[in-house]
């Protein structure tokens, strides 16, 4: 999806969910405690973790009765995807590279 | 917890027209000949690259302004059997000296006739880079962040 990026930008424009995502890069929290810790409602950190969550900045599981929020750790598999493109690059031409020293 | 970050790796193979022997040398000896030259780390443009031939030795870029820098080390070094590299560029292509998060590349040369080789490569840890503490250092930076993004970009375009 290469819009990916593009979107997370977009939603880390907005101060308060970047307030959110910082909170959650430091540690995973519920609902309730980024309410308590920023200056808006429960029912608008809800909504910005929708927004966060639909472009996989942040991810959420459920923890005994609560639901935690934390960095969705995809950013390293972005990571990986890329090297799995640099390698293929690297290596073809690497190929091209020992076959033009043989002639 | 499961994060489903462990053990990340990129498995490669290709197989070339050469002996052992050369594809060693040409993978090694002349890495800057074939390494794509857009994916360097310094300010000014290559000039070379480098992959020192020993054990302990260093693996780095000489850009055009003479500034050497660093990609990470020599782990092994056994022509033409195998080589391994520590890579510790980060995912915006900035150098961090820590080893535990720096991931490994090993590149082994298979002899299938007198005149062609399979060269396997594994990039391994990839998980060891922590993209986490570096988005939450870099948030505030158009720069930390766009960098991670712009080559996540790259690789799904």
């Amino acid at each position: 999806m290469p819009t990916y990026q593009l979107d997370a930008l977009g939603a880390l424009g907005d101060p308060t969910r970047r307030a959110i995502f910082e909170l959650l890069a430091a540690r995973p929290r519920a609902v309730g405690e980024l309410a308590s810790e920023l200056p808006v409602s429960r029912p608008a950190v809800s909504q910005h973790l929708k927004v966060l969550k639909e472009v996989a900045l942040v991810t959420d599981s459920a923890e005994g009765t609560r639901r935690l929020y934390r960095v969705d750790p995809r950013g390293v598999h972005a990571l990986r995807d890329y090297l799995d493109q640099l390698w293929d690059n690297a290596l073809a031409a690497f190929a091209a590279a020992v076959e033009e020293e043989r002639e | 917890m499961t994060t489903g970050t462990q053990h990340l790796s990129v498995t490669k193979s290709i197989t070339v027209n050469a002996s052992r022997d050369r594809a060693f040398s040409v993978f090694t000896a002349k890495f800057f000949t074939w390494w794509p030259a857009s994916h360097h780390i310094g300010e000014a443009e290559m000039a070379d690259a480098v992959i020192e031939p020993h054990q302990g030795g260093r693996w780095y870029e000489r850009g055009v302004d003479g500034v050497e820098c660093d990609w990470g080390r020599v782990l092994a070094y056994a022509p033409p059997d195998r080589i391994v590299l520590s890579w510790h560029l980060q995912g915006d292509w900035s150098y961090d000296p820590d080893p535990a998060k720096a991931s490994e590349v090993e590149v082994t040369f298979v002899g299938e006739a007198p005149d062609r080789t399979r060269v396997e490569l594994t990039h391994r840890h990839i998980e060891r880079h922590d993209e986490h503490e570096k988005v939450r250092a870099g948030v505030d930076s158009p720069n930390g962040w766009a960098g991670i993004l712009t080559v996540y970009a790259e690789a799904v375009t």
